[in-house]
């Protein structure tokens, strides 16, 4: 009989905690087989945010750390600076990396750091139970925002993966979703190239996934699928934001 | 060994270097700047990594990654730098992790002053961070003993896997002084075999982490803890006593104004006044049970608490030490402002003397 499908060995059999209809399950998935694929899982070291992945040291099977809340960044620098041959990466939400941990970020970015960040960005907070995000779409509703983000009471929502492209010691920005196969094998191939960029030195690399919460967005999950299509895509573009090996290239033509 | 001339901060960064620290993650901040200046030259060229951060808040989060990923890790700061890092510092005691953290103390509070002060006593011995826990608290007196130190808060770290605090005043990293690189006693030190370094072929993962949702997991720690630092206030406790066999007058000091007051207590003693002096060396833990046995002795009628604290906040110790057995006078100065020499013995015969 022939195996033709199983689990990645990039992730442990604990129970995944998520709400039905989640991405975040997809994405770990995909991490894990990238790491797994590219022969990087045994000296991988992960470090996971404050949000709904907070428990993502349970979730893959490589040596994780939990940080503060927005401080993975920093958290990574400190593991990769001093292991600069091991894949390393954070996880992160877009609470966590978008607002509290922003000077994070941008300053891992702007130093180049050879780590790479994997960005959820589901425009809501969710562990906590569904507030604003700087990624909250205008009009969209959520517990701090009840009749709708305005621009007037909390600004334009927050590009992140066009933000960090601006520095040079972001080599690699890409935004993905994964709301169906086309779309997710995408992902993949985003996330296997950061790392493969990280391992080989040459900046700092973020893979920017668009994802859904079904429970504090108060819809189905198929709704929840059609809805970041229609809302989420429109205002975050899918695709390479940079590359700049790919840059490179063109310069020289 | 020959002595050698060393600036206070440069001192503590070689004597880290030399103690085998591996990382350094630093943000510029008076009175303690040479700290990372000195690092970025001298570690790199070590072996070692040195990052100039973000901000404090980022600094002790790299101090995090790299202490949970098994190396020798620091960082060093001055008062309104260390409130920041009071995030990171109650998420290394509560994952465990080892590493040190020197604070420069200079005035406050707020912005304050870039002049000498101690009035981080509290924010360093009672947790500055949320929750129940402690760090171990060396307050060095001159320059000898920061580099002794520091290269000693290493291996307590490691030994205990908890953060070391170094806490000077600002006097001690901006003044010179002649010191000797003299070997420090080194600990028999238990593997990093917890740290999140990769597993390498280890047949399980390797988490730090300071989540335990569950109220009864969130107490094992809270009680795995509490065991350790009761572990470390009964080995780890440090105190000197000078002239105190026959004192009727104690003095309570540490850091530069226990300086001050030896000068002082020479200057009474000459004068036939028997006054003695009590230094804690560690801060937390407290040596409680050493300074209630000297302020008990028959001879001792009052003890003097100096600090550079406005209110006295080593006080609020002395007299959990005391236990009112003996009245308790207080000297302070702020903001920069050090006691003299003839201030701090005015005091101790307005003491001796029963004078108001």
């Amino acid at each position: 009989m022939a195996v033709i499908y199983e689990k990645s060995k990039g992730l442990t059999d604990a129970e995944l905690h998520y709400c039905p209809g989640c991405h975040h399950g997809i994405i770990h998935k995909l991490v894990a087989e990238s790491l797994v694929e590219l022969g990087l899982l045994d000296g991988a070291i992960g470090v996971c945010p404050v949000g709904c992945s907070v428990f993502a040291y349970n979730y893959f099977s490589c040596d994780m750390l939990e940080a503060a809340h927005g401080r993975a960044p920093a958290v990574a620098t400190g593991v990769k600076r001093t292991h600069p041959d091991q894949a390393v990466f954070t996880y992160q939400g877009d609470g966590d990396l978008a607002s509290i941990g922003a000077a994070e970020i941008v300053h891992a970015a702007m130093r180049g750091e050879k780590f790479t960040t994997i960005f959820v960005n589901n425009a809501i907070y969710g562990m906590t139970g569904g507030q604003m995000a700087p990624t909250t779409l205008i009009g969209q509703r959520a517990t701090t925002c009840q009749s709708g983000r305005t621009v007037e009471q909390a600004g334009m929502p927050i590009r992140v993966a066009e933000l960090l492209a601006t520095l040079d010691g972001c080599v690699y920005a890409e935004r993905v979703c994964v709301g169906d196969i086309p779309n997710l094998n995408k992902a993949k191939r985003a996330i296997k190239k950061a790392f493969t960029k990280q391992m080989n030195r040459e900046g700092f690399t973020f893979v920017e996934v668009l994802s859904t919460c079904p429970t504090n967005w108060g819809m189905t999950p198929v709704k929840a699928i059609q809805w970041l299509k229609e809302n989420m895509v429109p205002y975050y573009p899918l695709g390479v934001i940079k590359d700049a090996e790919a840059a490179e290239r063109a310069e020289v033509r | 060994m020959a002595k050698e001339l060393w600036k206070g901060n440069e001192a503590i960064a070689e004597a880290a270097i030399r103690a085998g620290c591996d990382c350094f993650f630093g943000y510029p901040i008076t009175p303690q700047s040479e700290v990372p200046e000195y690092m970025s030259v001298h570690l790199p060229a070590a072996g070692g990594v040195f990052v100039q951060s973000e901000s404090e808040i980022a600094a002790v989060n790299m101090v995090y990654g790299a202490a949970g990923a098994g190396m020798r890790a620091m960082t060093s700061s001055s008062s309104p730098g260390i409130s920041l890092k009071q995030e990171g510092i109650t998420y290394l005691a509560a994952s465990e992790l080892p590493c040190v953290i020197v604070n420069c103390m200079r005035g406050g509070p707020g912005l304050g002053t870039i002049q000498p002060s101690q009035g981080d006593y509290y924010q360093a011995t009672r947790g500055g961070g949320n929750g129940d826990y402690r760090t171990l608290v060396l307050a060095p007196s001159d320059i000898q003993e920061t580099v002794d130190f520091v290269q000693e808060a290493f291996d307590i770290a490691d030994q205990y896997r908890n953060p070391v605090v170094i806490l000077c005043d600002g006097l001690i990293g901006q003044m010179m002084e002649p010191i000797e690189w003299r070997p420090v006693p080194k600990r028999d030190l238990p593997p990093k075999d917890w740290a999140a370094c990769g597993r390498h072929g280890r047949d399980h993962h390797n988490i730090i982490n300071s989540l335990y949702l569950d109220p009864e997991s969130c107490e094992d720690l809270n009680q795995r803890l509490t065991a350790k630092y009761a572990e470390m206030s009964e080995k780890e406790t440090r105190w000197s006593a000078v002239n105190c066999e026959d004192a009727e007058l104690i003095i309570t000091a540490y850091g530069t104004p226990a300086r001050i007051a030896l000068s002082a207590i020479d200057a009474l003693r000459s004068e036939g006044w028997k006054v003695g002096l009590f230094r804690p060396i560690t801060l937390w833990p407290f040596p409680e049970a050493a300074l209630r046995e000297a302020a008990g002795a028959d001879c001792v009628r009052s003890i003097l608490d100096i600090e550079m604290s406005s209110t006295g906040q080593m006080l609020d110790d002395v007299r959990l030490a005391v236990e009112g057995r003996r009245p308790i006078r207080y000297l302070g100065h702020a903001g920069g402002v050090m006691p003299t020499v003839e201030e701090i013995a005015e005091a101790a015969r307005a003491a001796l003397k029963g004078e108001k």
